[in-house]
């Protein structure tokens, strides 16, 4: 592990070395832990430590990236030296303004994204914990799968504009998959503190829903009433957050938001922002540009409020400023919302299932992918406990399907939202609170084997 | 194109600097194996340093240049029978034996659990280098020449797409990899792979509409063990100007009808194909259900070797890591196994799988030489090489004109498959109508969906050598923390009967 003095010093090193107009350095330290494990035992079982220094050198409008991993003086320059060249070469960025400024980033929230709890936690308690999980699904007669990560980032971001961010946050997640010989259940957890990681709440509800996903039975494509549970609901929200919600694809006429902010785009009862400070979620007070993160309405009561920025696509639009959702500096997509949050509503999952005449309740979405970005329309299949809801009660676990739907028209259809929102995986940033709904149309285009 | 050495990273005599770098890394990996001998059954020690540069220009402007240089290592041990994996990017030798008592308390903390002892097929320790070929190194092109090709390609695509081509970008990148392997059985093998690609994307943009038009084959990413001779031959401003004005001419082509055709899928969409359907199932590692905590299992279970009908007879697969190019190639897999040549699918029979020493043991085989990491950071996984489609007889005319009813399909656009890799369905970024025997109208985001052995079965025609071509997936994810593998797929185009198409149109 690299000492955070180390790293302050990495950066203040990166600044020196640079001869350009404007220079940014960004370190990113992390030392992750991963225990995964299959068919009741620990198969892989892993330890990363890691430190990456990014530099932006900007000399006039052109702008050089260099990346290494290396953090001796040597290397530095060299990384340094690499990004200038780099700028040297090319023609004049028209739309770059600069660099984001210390000027409207203040002392920064003291948003808590870390606990000291995670970073101890050992290969020993990770291996414990899953070994609960095991244990639990062995009892019954099934099979376990599943991974136990927690890590620590350190994130330093300075140029020479006076900006100078330094944080630490945390990460911790459990997954577990149980299956029978005909069906399988899922249940996960996430969290910046390990502590908060339920272990048996977990087990249990994988448990509990592989037996009732046993011996499934094949039901007709077509349009349904679904009951979505929360990680079936962040797969959805997270493409949405994807294709639509960044000013890259916005600015390029890319985004389902185009010409429609204002406008209603789902239906009134759904509401969407982004918040990289609140605890609840996973928090990293300020963006790769060290710019403090904004809170930014992006759908709010089905109007189309937002989108969020970094500095570069801010600069592309007068008197636009960065609400701080830069990815890191070798990202391709511009500013992504990756801390997305969901607004609750006053329902539950069984209550949902109650008020449905017939339809399916979906624990989770497999290998999404989006057809049309304009459309959101999505395809993905179902995963781990799909049920068939016939006047208000489950009748019994049916066989996956597939679907192919516009997420946006699928929210039009909202009738119910869970109160309770639970924190899902959003890529490798962040993560997205979400709550279980239930729509009136969802459309199942196949069916698959099992 | 200049090829002048004013690469952007300023060095001196590369060979003196590598072989400075090996020597260090052959040091450090032998007394990190005295280290562990004592304690461990099985130890390996990988160094992996790898450097990248990628130039992207987009709407008349730069987009991002950048260069990158990682490098780290990666200890692996088996202590009773049970892996632990520990790695860094830090320097020096009290780092190097710190990491690999990580990696034994990390073992030991997996017996914890009580479960399966891994035992290993044997293999040769090799001692061994290998280069992939590389005849013009693609470091030394000057970024201003990348720059001059790529605005050059770029303006074509606008010029073709006549004012509806939202956002034109083309790029190039390329990447070195030097890496060490060393183990506690002797083996030694040093390999470096010079990998490059480049292309051209197109976004037209209408009322309520957006589509993509790519060359060649969706993204600007690598796509081959080469230098910047593959960029030459790709002639990018050549293909600019198609490229632009066919995203221009989707936003008025006419959408995928829907029902049951004839479909012939060109090469560039047979690709992700072969790559779902076959090349993540036949990975013993997902058969063996180490991997259904995340992207899932496989329907291709053992007590279907050598019996399961998987395709039509005009379907043979195989796994090849020594076809010369590939973006799959290579002479050892990260376990130090020689590189192979196997096949998977022999005329529509499924007949083997890719392996690691490990899962191959459980079969009471050998290890294919399939285990790949993504970088030093990272476990070694079973891995597609290149999974190549063997060429057939046709040609693509003779296709047409034998399809009363059908549609040509071309480029991968969107894909999902299911947990077990059975049910698919993947869109491409064009189509056109087959009539009677004849191309016919455009046909804009065209998809299709099906049930693997079932759409392999129906695969009655595949074209033969002169339309066959290899190709690079540089994208591959799987495993947790997610590794991205650089793989190929060697295929003509084909023609599958009966077909559902245009879902959820």
């Amino acid at each position: 592990m690299t000492s955070p003095d180390r790293l302050l010093e990495v950066l203040e090193k990166g600044l020196r070395f640079s001869a350009a107009d404007q220079t940014e350095v960004v370190v990113m330290a992390e030392d992750t832990y991963l225990t995964r494990y299959a068919t009741n035992y620990i198969h892989q079982n892993t330890a990363e430590a890691n430190v990456e220094v990014s530099v932006r050198a900007v000399l006039g409008k052109r702008i050089g990236l260099a990346v290494t991993t290396a953090v001796d003086d040597e290397s530095l320059r060299l990384a340094v030296k690499t990004a200038e060249n780099i700028a040297r070469v090319q023609p004049e960025l028209a739309e770059f303004r600069s660099l984001p400024d210390a000027s409207g980033t203040g002392d920064g929230p003291a948003t808590c994204a870390f606990a000291p709890r995670t970073q101890a936690f050992t290969a020993e308690e990770r291996a414990r914990s899953v070994g609960r999980v095991i244990s639990l699904a062995v009892s019954r007669g099934y099979e376990a799968a599943g991974a136990f990560g927690a890590g620590t980032m350190t994130l330093g971001v300075a140029n020479s504009l006076g900006v100078r961010r330094f944080a630490q946050v945390s990460r911790a997640g459990l997954s577990a998959i149980v299956m029978g010989e005909t069906g399988s259940g899922f249940a996960e957890g996430l969290s910046l503190d390990v502590e908060r990681i339920d272990v048996d709440r977990i087990a249990e509800t994988a448990v509990g829903k592989c037996r009732a996903a046993q011996n499934p039975v094949a039901v007709d494509p077509g349009d349904y009433e679904v009951v979505l549970e929360p990680a079936a609901v962040g797969d959805l929200v997270k493409y949405l957050a994807f294709l639509g919600l960044g000013a890259k694809a916005f600015q390029e006429g890319r985004s389902f938001m185009c010409g429609r902010m204002g406008e209603l785009v789902t239906g009134e009862n759904f509401t969407v922002w982004d918040d990289g400070q609140d605890p609840a979620g996973l928090p990293l007070p300020f963006d790769f540009e060290g710019v403090p993160r904004q809170k930014v309405m992006l759908i709010e009561n089905g109007l189309a409020k937002g989108i969020v920025y970094d500095s570069f696509c801010a600069g592309r639009e007068p008197g636009k400023r960065s609400t701080g959702h830069a990815l890191p500096p070798r990202a391709r997509f511009g500013a992504i919302p990756v801390n997305l949050h969901v607004k609750t509503g006053d329902s539950t999952v069984p209550e949902m299932v109650r008020r449905t005449k017939r339809g399916l309740l979906v624990t989770r979405f497999h290998y999404t992918n989006p057809l049309h970005p304009v459309l959101t329309t999505l395809t993905g299949m179902t995963r781990d406990g799909t049920f068939l809801i016939e006047d208000g009660r489950i009748k019994g676990p049916v066989k996956n399907m597939r679907f192919t739907n516009s997420v946006l028209e699928a929210f039009r259809g909202i009738e119910a939202i869970g109160s309770e929102a639970v924190t899902c995986p959003v890529f490798r940033l962040g993560a997205v609170r979400v709550p279980a709904l239930k729509l009136r149309k969802f459309t199942f285009t196949g069916a698959t084997e099992h | 194109m200049s090829s002048k050495n004013s690469g952007v990273e300023a060095r001196g005599g590369r060979w003196s600097e590598v072989r400075t770098k090996h020597d260090e890394w052959r040091e450090l990996s032998q007394r990190a194996l005295e280290h562990l001998r004592p304690k461990v059954e099985y130890a390996d020690i990988r160094f992996v340093s790898r450097k990248g540069e990628s130039v992207e220009v987009k709407n008349g402007a730069v987009d991002s240049v950048s260069a990158s240089s990682q490098s780290g290592f990666g200890i692996r041990v088996l202590k009773d029978g049970r892996w632990g994996f520990a790695s860094s990017s830090l320097p020096g030798l009290e780092e190097v034996l710190a990491v690999a008592d990580r990696a034994v308390g990390i073992a030991r903390a997996s017996a914890l659990v009580p479960g399966r002892q891994a035992e290993l097929s044997s293999v040769t320790p090799a001692e061994d280098s290998w280069s992939s070929p590389c005849k013009k190194d693609p470091f030394a092109v000057a970024v201003e020449d990348k720059l001059a090709l790529l605005f050059e390609a770029e303006k074509r695509i606008r010029e073709g797409g006549e004012g509806k081509v939202m956002v034109a970008s083309a790029g190039v990148a390329c990447q070195r990899e030097e890496k060490t392997f060393a183990s506690s059985e002797g083996a030694y093998v040093e390999q470096e792979i010079t990998e490059t690609g480049g292309g051209l994307v197109a976004f037209a943009v209408g009322p309520g509409e957006l589509q993509r038009r790519s060359y060649p084959n969706g993204d600007r990413e690598l796509s081959g063990c080469a230098g910047w001779e593959a960029i030459e031959a790709l002639d990018l401003p050549g293909n600019a100007e198609r490229v632009g004005r066919e995203a221009a001419a989707l936003l008025e082509a006419k959408g995928c009808p829907s029902g049951v055709k004839d479909i012939i899928l060109d090469s560039t969409q047979m690709v992700l194909q072969i790559h779902e359907s076959c090349g993540h199932p036949t990975e013993l590692d997902r058969v063996f259900g180490t991997e259904a905590g995340y992207a899932g299992t496989s329907f291709l279970t053992p007590e279907k070797l050598g019996k399961f009908r998987y395709g039509s007879d005009k379907v043979t697969l195989v796994a090849d890591a020594t076809v010369p190019g590939g973006l799959g190639t290579y002479a050892y897999d990260d376990e130090g196994v020689p590189a192979q040549r196997t096949v998977l699918v022999d005329r529509g029979i499924f007949s083997n799988y890719t392996s690691s020493r490990e899962t191959a043991a459980r079969l009471g085989g050998l290890s294919s030489g399939a285990m790949r990491a993504d970088g030093w950071n990272r476990m070694p996984l079973i891995r597609m090489s290149n999974i190549n489609l063997n060429p057939g007889d046709f040609t693509l005319d003779e296709m047409i004109k034998d399809t009363k009813d059908g549609l040509l399909m071309e480029i991968n656009k969107s894909w999902s498959i299911d947990d077990r890799r059975l049910n698919f369905q993947f869109g491409t970024e064009i189509g056109w109508e087959i009539k009677d025997g004849a191309l016919g109208d455009m046909v804009k985001s065209p998809n299709y969906t099906g049930i693997t052995p079932e759409f392999w079965g129906a695969c009655d025609a595949v074209g033969d050598k002169r339309h066959w071509k290899l190709w690079g997936t540089p994208n591959c994810g799987k495993g947790e923390p997610t590794q991205i593998a650089h793989v190929g797929h060697g295929t003509a185009p084909a023609r599958f009967r009966a077909v559902r198409v245009g879902v959820g149109q």
